[in-house]
């Protein structure tokens, strides 16, 4: 009965079962389970199957809220589920107060898992309530000891419960040899993904596919990976297996909250693509120019970013030739820029990771707003070097200078996204069109560009509406069972088309009268505006420096020199 | 003078504008206000932070009559992850501000972990460490007492004081405080004197201590040091 709802590796793509799924919902129904509704279901059935290891069969009485491994809470004796329901709700009731008691003034489980109070209510919201229920999208992440790490909405404690069901059905599946990958029900569709000895699950009412989420999730990783390293995290949970991660993430709760509202409102996740500032080639030239003359041994990195879009990327010649900079690690670079109000107030030096470029060392990462108070330029210079803090703040100080000369800043504050309008195409709404990387420009970043969302997408919801269009078409065209290269849906109020070649990727909104041929017509002009248009929309031929005059101290130490003990040294910590 | 940051290569040496450099550090758990202190520093201002990734420089530079204080304020993150790289910004410091928060015991004690941190690394005479009690504004929650603030203080040698960032209580007299206290071992730095400034980060203070006793403003920097 269990692989039923229960999607297995190598079972049949995203088949539901109606029986199951009925039958998950009526209980959820009766019972008003608190937790998420499969799960609890799911884990009576486990209990009934007998699987679970003996380590947690008699925890019942000694579970505490801050207990260890214990917390996947699961009351195997009992054989009827709404009574499970009750324990798990008298629990997570129990754990709320406790948080509630902690206030400002009491010490967690270290110094400072509870942070500035601006995001205090978030975390603190009721997760037995109904309003945590109907969140579109929950994510969460726990490690494989089922301890809570992260949670989208309310406090990983309070959940910590929940966590515990997931991580058994993980298990669960695994003894069996295999990995869960999703369980589907009528509302709700729950993806796993399991990245070392991390777990991340997403619950969501999106109506996004499996893979898509199953992205969504692998972006979360990396954003964790950023922070830490992927070898600190191997290491710090081979030596302790229950380790409570949340003591080195604390504080980064707001960075990942950040980055899974991009995620749902910002295209460039789903199509894994940088858009950038449209700007004038001349001047993207030379703010280019500026960056490739301030540089300093070891840097790697020169990046502008101005209204959270990349206006100009700078990178050393050496490291280029290795590895080119992938649109998922901009991505990440550009959601710790936007998470954090804390660069506003000063020149920032830390240390930070990019997953996909190396997912064990640290980049030295130099952040500062060029414009303040304003702050919306921001100047991010990435070295290999730990000291190099002067230096590198030297370098800002010859672009402040050379932006001023050439009154930069000004000419950047004009630059703006642009509207489907100048197109000059009646129909069309809005588009996302992505370019494939075609041979001579092998070595550059992936990019996609796309006009300001216009009325009728003006509001929020409508926004969003059409970015669920949009991820409707995506999950079509890049179906695992049944891949499209060409789309075109009439919805509701507007009509669609989507269009895959091998050089480019194209997403089209027309207004809901037009026809076939019309929309056909419609994307020849576009394609051709867009061919006139590609310098000022795209970042071109992306410049390159040597920051090398002796060949002796290279700076490809960007791929492996840098590691050394006191970077990863979270051990020691321990 | 020299707007903001590391000094500039290049300059005309032995100019007779003198600067004092203090580089000042901010240590101490998450969440009790080295970011709120520092910003009070360097601009005056109170306003709700969000964690500090990494480490924040700010800079604040006041113009006394005779001299210029050039203040260099490392505001550390109280993140457990940034832990390994926190040597980085207080080597060095002449000034480490231990900050903990009066309505947190846990920061109490945190900071005087710090505090072993800070005597494994720092040469006895060249850093004052101050103990920072911030918060002062939350006296009702208090769960730390101004008299164990001041045992420990005298016990390990510290100075300590009482702020808050929120209300400014005693910000400004800490700053000139340390100003002060630091004076007995000032750095004078002639905007010529480069090689010590941008390395400083290697060296370790002692060396600037010698530079401070053979200085001579109008000196050139090749006839300092030992």
């Amino acid at each position: 009965m269990f692989p039923d709802p229960t999607e297995i590796n190598d079972g049949d793509a995203a088949d539901k079962e109606d029986p199951a799924e009925s039958r998950l919902s009526d209980v959820a129904a009766q019972e008003q389970s608190l937790d998420a509704e499969p799960l609890s279901d799911q884990e009576k059935e486990q209990e009934t199957e007998e699987t679970e290891n003996t380590e947690r069969q008699n925890n019942d009485s000694t579970e505490t809220a801050d207990g260890g491994t214990e917390d996947a809470a699961v009351d195997h004796d009992q054989s009827d589920s709404g009574e499970f329901v009750v324990t798990v709700l008298a629990k997570a009731k129990l754990e709320e107060q406790g948080i509630g008691v902690k206030g400002r003034s009491s010490p967690l489980l270290e110094a400072g898992t509870q942070e500035c109070p601006a995001f205090i209510s978030h975390r603190d919201e009721d997760v037995t309530g109904d309003s945590w229920r109907q969140h579109r999208k929950h994510v969460f992440v726990l490690s494989e000891a089922g301890k809570p790490i992260y949670s989208r909405y309310g406090s990983e404690e309070a959940l910590s419960s929940t966590m515990g069901v997931m991580m058994a059905l993980v298990s669960f599946v695994q003894s069996g040899d295999n990995i869960i990958r999703s369980v589907y029900s009528e509302q709700h569709i729950v993806v796993f993904l399991q990245k070392g000895p991390l777990v991340l699950v997403c619950v969501s009412s999106s109506r996004q596919s499996e893979e898509q989420l199953r992205g969504e999730l692998l972006y979360v990783y990396y954003q964790i990976i950023s922070m830490l390293t992927q070898a600190s995290i191997s290491r710090i949970f081979e030596h302790k297996k229950n380790y409570d991660l949340r003591r080195l993430l604390a504080g980064s709760e707001k960075i990942l909250d950040g980055l899974l509202n991009l995620v749902d409102s910002d295209p460039s996740f789903l199509l894994a693509a940088i858009h950038c500032l449209p700007l004038a080639s001349s001047l993207r030239d030379s703010l280019s120019h500026i960056l490739q003359k301030a540089i300093t041994p070891n840097l790697v990195f020169s990046i502008l970013v101005a209204k959270n879009q990349l206006l100009t990327i700078v990178q050393e010649k050496t490291v280029i030739e290795d590895t080119r900079l992938e649109p998922t690690d901009v991505h990440l670079l550009l959601n710790l820029i936007g998470a954090s109000s804390a660069f506003q107030a000063g020149e920032i030096w830390t240390p930070i990771c990019l997953p996909l470029f190396n997912p064990d060392c640290y980049f030295y990462a130099y952040i500062s707003y060029l414009d303040p108070p304003e702050c919306t330029v921001c100047l991010l210079l990435l070295s290999t070097d730990k000291e190099a803090f002067y230096a590198v703040a030297e370098c800002k100080r010859k672009i402040e200078e050379a932006m001023v000369a050439q009154n930069s800043l000004s000419l950047i504050a004009k630059a703006q996204s642009y509207s489907v309008s100048q197109v000059g195409v009646s129909d069309l709404r809005h588009f996302m069109y992505k370019p494939f990387d075609v041979p001579d420009t092998y070595r550059q970043l992936t990019q996609f560009t796309s006009p300001e969302m216009e009325a009728p997408y003006s509001s929020e919801e409508e926004k969003m509406r059409l970015l669920d269009l949009y991820r409707f078409m995506h999950s079509r065209i890049h179906s695992t069972s049944r891949p499209l290269k060409l789309i075109y849906h009439v919805a509701e109020r507007e009509t669609l088309l989507a269009w895959v070649t091998s050089k480019f990727e194209l997403y089209t909104c027309f207004s809901p009268l037009v026809t076939k041929a019309c929309a056909i017509t419609a994307i020849t002009k576009l394609l051709r505006w867009i061919k006139k248009e590609e310098d000022r929309l795209f970042i071109r031929y992306p410049p390159k420096y040597s920051t090398t005059p002796n060949p002796s101290k290279s700076s490809r130490g960007g791929k492996s020199d840098q590691q050394d003990s006191t970077d990863n040294g979270f051990l020691s910590l321990l | 003078m020299v707007p903001g940051g590391a000094q500039r290569r290049g300059d005309p040496p032995s100019r007779p504008v003198r600067t004092l450099r203090v580089k000042m550090v901010l240590l101490g758990s998450s969440a009790v206000g080295k970011s709120s202190l520092a910003l009070r520093f360097s601009k005056d201002e109170f306003r709700s932070t969000s964690p500090t990734v990494g480490c924040a420089y700010l800079t604040r530079v006041v113009h006394l009559s005779d001299v210029t204080l050039r203040f260099e304020i490392w505001d550390t993150a109280g993140q457990e992850r940034y832990h390994s790289v926190t040597p980085l910004y207080y080597r060095g410091a002449h000034a480490a501000l231990l900050v903990y928060d009066i309505s947190n015991r846990e920061s109490f004690i945190r900071a005087q972990v710090w505090l072993k941190e800070l005597e494994k690394q720092h040469i006895p005479g060249s850093t004052v460490v101050w103990l920072v009690g911030n918060k002062g504004d939350l006296a009702q929650d208090r769960r730390v007492s101004v008299q164990e603030g001041q045992v420990l203080a005298t016990e390990r040698g510290l100075s300590f004081t009482e702020t808050s960032a929120m209300s400014g209580d005693q910000v400004v007299e800490l700053l000139l405080a340390i100003e002060l206290c630091d004076s007995a071992h000032r750095v004078y730095e002639g905007v010529g004197a480069q090689q010590e400034v941008l390395s400083e980060w290697r060296e370790t203070p002692l060396v600037d201590l010698c530079r401070t006793h053979t200085f001579t403003p109008a000196a050139s920097c090749c006839r300092v040091g030992p």
